[in-house]
């Protein structure tokens, strides 16, 4: 494809005035998207032009724009993130589409994601995971010694493999049944493998399932879209290490 | 310490226990099929085979008690499973597509919960064909015992019975191929390398089921067992 050409989209995007309020699928015609841009500055361009027309721009969550952050999201033609495999909605290119394309855009769906406003939804389940056991009690105050606990390199490569998700939430939009296993086997699995928070292990496993299946979210049936539609390429392998770890804790 | 019940009924503690009824009910299909064997045979080794069975008495009770219990509790999560994930997503997608990458999401994986209930039903029906169907009798060196071999082949006379189990059948090996290998996952007994070996294994196990079973009732209504 000509990457420097400009593209007529049909955009079919999710209007939804508020959390209570019925939403519906809106279409807008965007002419001379350049293939350089990203998806959010296709979004960006097509606020301008709303804003212009006095009507009220589309809500997207957004941040680093860089693919570190996990804000972004939307579900881009049925698929989180887009098509685009393990790349984050900000990090997907105009170039993936072709001239005449029709784009539907959703936000995450998840009883336990409920919508703010148009395509933003409410994340806040994933920091009550979180809290619920995400974390190691050490010492804060002065930083500790970089090398006062030593981590094989092999365990610390698969810490950091588990580590390398950002929360985006993508995984519980993918699932064929809305399952959060994969955020929070991340998290667990990254734990399992490090000296820290072994003091949590048992309670963390308990705990964050726990709470992950009192928020709403539904049960595993291994589709394995999750690590599909992942943007950090997340292995269901860590929900294997999650449901282990699971069993040791409760039946020791 | 949380108590017994909510973790049996978590959302891992359901996996766990799906994927071991899941396994048992594998065992029992793999052993049902090698009990069909003896039909290729002949009237009189399938007969005596039968026969073998029901002399167990007691223990043939306890195994089927157990067997039923189960069958019921592999139903139970896996409807509850389904309806969760009904709950889970309230709002649907107003157009679906699949993930370009990684994924084991098929035809058998989304319709678990179909070629589950369709086998519930399936079992029932057939348990009422053959294990409470007509009981005729036949003589095997001087000694009375059940003409099963005899019902097997009027039931598979009729081309709806038939077609209808072939069908089935079919059935069976979607849910295996799928069923197999996320035993192993839901048991967290799975790494990426165990993962690709799982899954084949999966695959060809649940043809070679599929295969076995549907190919005895075609032979009787082909004429090829008499
Ligand atoms: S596991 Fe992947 S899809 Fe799920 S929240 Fe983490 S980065 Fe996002
Ligand atoms: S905006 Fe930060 S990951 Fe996409």
């Amino acid at each position: 494809m000509d990457t420097n050409s400009k593209l007529t989209l049909n955009l079919k995007v999710w209007r939804q005035k508020n959390g209570s309020a019925k939403g519906k699928l809106a279409d807008y015609k965007l002419t001379d998207v350049s293939t350089h841009m990203s998806f959010l500055e296709m979004l960006d361009v097509l606020n301008e032009q709303l804003i212009k027309q006095g009507e009220d721009p589309v809500e997207f969550d957004n941040d680093c724009r860089e693919g570190i952050c996990g804000m972004c999201s939307l579900v881009i033609n049925g698929v989180a993130h887009g098509q685009e495999s393990s790349t984050a909605t900000c990090q997907l290119h105009m170039r993936k589409f072709n001239d005449g394309d029709t784009i539907t855009i959703e936000p995450w769906r998840s009883k336990a994601f409920p919508v703010i406003k148009d395509l933003v939804v409410d994340r806040t389940a994933f920091d009550q995971i979180i809290s619920a056991g995400g974390y190691t009690s050490c010492r804060v105050g002065s930083a500790a010694d970089a090398n006062s606990l030593l981590i094989p390199k092999d365990m610390a490569e698969k810490a950091m493999d588990a580590a390398a998700c950002i929360g985006c939430g993508a995984c519980v939009a993918a699932c064929p049944n809305g399952s959060a296993s994969l955020f929070v086997a991340a998290k667990i699995a990254q734990f399992s493998y490090l000296p820290q928070g072994k003091a949590e292990r048992k309670k963390r496993v308990l705990n964050m399932v726990g709470k992950m299946d009192d928020l709403g979210f539904g049960d595993c049936s291994n589709h394995g879209e999750c690590e599909a539609a992942c943007p950090k390429e997340i292995s269901i392998t860590h929900i294997a290490i999650m449901r282990k770890e699971y069993v040791k804790a409760a039946f020791s | 310490m949380l108590p017994f019940s909510s973790i049996l009924w978590s959302s891992v503690g359901k996996k766990i226990l799906t994927g071991i009824t899941g396994i048992l009910l594998t065992l029992f299909v793999i052993g049902h099929m090698a009990g069909n064997i003896s039909l290729f045979i002949g009237s009189v080794a399938f007969n005596s085979y039968t026969k073998k069975l029901e002399s167990l008495g007691l223990l043939l009770y306890v195994i089927e008690i157990g067997l039923v219990s189960v069958f019921v509790i592999h139903a139970i999560i896996g409807i509850s499973i389904y309806l969760k994930k009904r709950e889970a997503r309230p709002e649907p997608y107003m157009k679906s597509g699949d993930a370009t990458g990684n994924s084991q999401k098929t035809v058998s994986s989304e319709t678990m919960i179909w070629t589950g209930l369709i086998m519930l039903v399936f079992t029932v029906l057939h348990l009422i064909t053959f294990k409470y169907g007509p009981h005729y009798t036949t003589f095997i060196d001087g000694e009375e015992m059940r003409d099963l071999h005899r019902l097997v082949i009027e039931v598979f006379q009729r081309p709806s019975y038939t077609f209808g189990y072939v069908i089935v059948m079919i059935l069976l090996g979607f849910h295996l191929r799928h069923g197999f290998w996320s035993a192993f996952q839901s048991l967290g007994l799975t790494n990426p390398r165990m993962k690709t070996i799982v899954y084949g294994l999966g695959i060809f196990l649940s043809f070679l089921l599929a295969i076995g079973f549907l190919s005895m009732p075609l032979c009787i209504y082909f004429g090829l067992i008499k």
